[in-house]
């Protein structure tokens, strides 16, 4: 095992300011290990007294080999990796791979398929919400919001759990559909959630929307004008809480979402109260599309008959000897892709996540590359939090929603 | 509904010294607040209101090493945090005890690769490896249970002779 490097300020030199060198402002680690970063972030601090003169992000405290991990394996296999990369959004990474590679061997997708995932990846971007509002909470002493987020949050991974057996990392979603039709308690239990939620919602409003204290903590700071927040490629609730109406839900709809009458939560106002403001406007956002998709859910096939990519069905493989063998060929061998580069974005919670996917004829893809939504709203923060106080950084960290598997990957 | 209503009449109870302050340990064991990635969550799932890991006398979770007495290794150790690991778990005061908390932490899970050390033992010794990816917050807490166990059977000469 390495030590950890002693280091001196001669390293920092280029990164601080001149009054650094001569001691008048204090260098001050905050992380990797810290309860309000996070995750693993480590953020060099220079401070005047309690201002944040500068504001270095050190990254990749978390660093996986995802994408290098992922051209070793089939494009079948390679999915359970996206999972584990931005660990509050699985749904959402998987959509993002499965798209991927459908467009890079063309393969279609039922109708029912599509508006499973959706509804899916909606409750996956409420419950990645209430992680982040219950961890907000947390951050500025608000115990209680933890305890509610989370009590909702159970309902939504039970629902995964019923779906696919697992409660966080589902890899439901398969290349031209999903793994296997939902089971028929799926839609009460989407229901029962739909019905509570909203009262729920509320209940959160109530606690902290009106709240002096919140509002102290909140109003006013880490302003984010657009045209910075455009310069730095930040996208999501970040981007829309500084005005700009950018979602691609809309923008570029996927997997059926023009059929859906939604609104996107746009502010103009760019501070972290905003974007607290969005995300809460975006749960109930979510519930409409979710309403919308159960009501018209189609029935028919959730997986592609298109044989040369998708595994056939348990039933016929136990009658066919040519299934099992074309099963067992897809599984060890895969399938192959045509060489050509392919480039599929959805709007993950955090913002536009995307995954580049380059095909060479055979089974494995020859480079996987991810666009990350936290790397770039992390970016802006060293801008963001020049000349606030220590204690207000947690809030604005907070307020950009990082995922540190998302970020070093 | 103390100890005193339970016990009643019971007047004098022996036992050892060796059991009374094992079974202490086991009834105030604070876990430090630390989260590395995917089974961090889980871990805040099992701290919330639903599993509720406090009904077993840890809901203190403390962010200081100092402080606490069990490190939940929650999540892959990647290169670059294994001495940071290493530092924290040396800063914690004696005795102390490690949880491998999920697939990665025990060893190496999915990412058999060049930036994940192949299991948290190559850091730091482990006294329980809870499995799945990531665990149930059942599973999470049957592995603390489990640590219990493992507490209330500890003799002083080992632990003398382990730190020292």
């Amino acid at each position: 095992m390495t030590q950890i490097e002693e280091v001196s300020i001669d390293q920092f030199k280029h990164l601080v300011s001149e009054r650094a060198l001569t001691g008048e402002t204090m260098l001050l680690n905050m992380g990797p290990q810290h309860p309000s970063t996070h995750g693993v972030l480590r953020l060099l601090l220079e401070l005047d007294g309690e201002i944040v003169v500068n504001c270095i992000p050190d990254i990749g405290y978390l660093h996986t080999g995802i994408e290098k991990n992922m051209e070793a394996k089939t494009y079948q296999k390679a999915e359970v990796m996206t999972d584990r990369l931005d660990y509050m959004n699985p749904m959402g990474n998987n959509l993002a791979y499965v798209m991927a590679v459908e467009k890079l061997v063309d393969l279609d997708v039922p109708p029912r398929a599509q508006a499973l995932r959706v509804i899916l990846v909606e409750l996956q971007r409420i419950a990645s919400h209430l992680v982040w509002l219950g961890s907000v909470g947390l951050d500025l002493a608000a115990m209680s919001m933890f305890l509610y987020c989370f009590r909702e949050r159970e309902q939504i991974l039970d629902i995964f759990e019923l779906v696919s057996g697992q409660r966080m990392m589902t890899t439901y979603f398969r290349p031209g559909g999903v793994w296997r039709d939902v089971p028929v308690e799926f839609e009460k239990a989407v229901r029962e959630f739909l019905k509570i939620f909203p009262k729920r919602i509320d209940e959160y409003e109530t606690l902290l929307t009106k709240n002096p204290l919140f509002l102290d903590r909140m109003l006013g700071l880490g302003l984010l004008d657009a045209a910075t927040a455009l310069s730095y490629g930040v996208t999501g609730p970040t981007l829309r809480a500084s005005g700009v109406d950018w979602d691609l839900r809309k923008a570029r709809p996927y997997s059926g979402y023009e059929q859906y009458d939604f609104n996107v939560p746009v502010l103009t106002e760019g501070d972290t109260y905003a974007r607290y403001l969005v995300r809460i406007q975006e749960f109930r956002e979510s519930l409409k599309i979710i309403e919308q998709a159960l009501n018209k859910l189609p029935f028919g096939p959730v997986r592609s008959e298109n044989r040369k990519f998708v595994p056939p069905p348990r039933s016929e493989i136990g009658v066919s000897m040519e299934s099992l063998i074309h099963h067992f060929k897809l599984w060890t061998e895969g399938f192959p892709a045509p060489r050509a580069s392919v480039y599929s974005a959805i709007e993950s919670p955090r913002g536009e996540l995307a995954l580049m996917l380059e095909g060479d004829g055979g089974p494995k893809p020859l480079r996987v590359h991810l666009r990350t939504p936290s790397f770039d709203n992390l970016s802006v923060l060293p801008h963001i939090v020049k000349g606030h106080l220590v204690a207000d950084l947690v809030a604005i960290l907070a307020s950009i929603d990082i995922v540190l598997g998302d970020i070093d990957r | 509904m103390g100890v005193e209503q339970k016990l009643g009449d019971m007047g004098v109870v022996t036992t050892t010294l060796e059991n009374v302050v094992n079974w202490s340990r086991t009834n105030a064991m604070w876990p430090m607040l630390f989260g590395l990635a995917c089974c961090a969550i889980e871990m805040m799932a099992a701290q919330a209101s639903n599993y509720d890991m406090s009904r077993f006398g840890m809901e203190l979770m403390r962010a200081s090493p100092r402080q606490s007495d069990l490190m939940i290794v929650a999540g892959r150790v990647s290169k670059k945090m294994g001495p940071v690991l290493r530092r924290l778990y040396d800063q914690m005061p004696e005795p102390k005890w490690v949880i491998a908390m999920g697939d990665c932490a025990s060893c190496g899970g999915v990412f058999n690769n060049y930036a994940i050390f192949q299991g948290v033992d190559e850091v730091v010794p482990v006294d329980v490896y809870v499995a799945g990816c990531p665990p149930r917050p059942e599973a999470l807490i049957h592995g603390v249970l489990t640590l219990y166990e493992k507490v209330k059977g500890e003799k002083f000469k080992d632990l003398a002779e382990k730190y020292g």
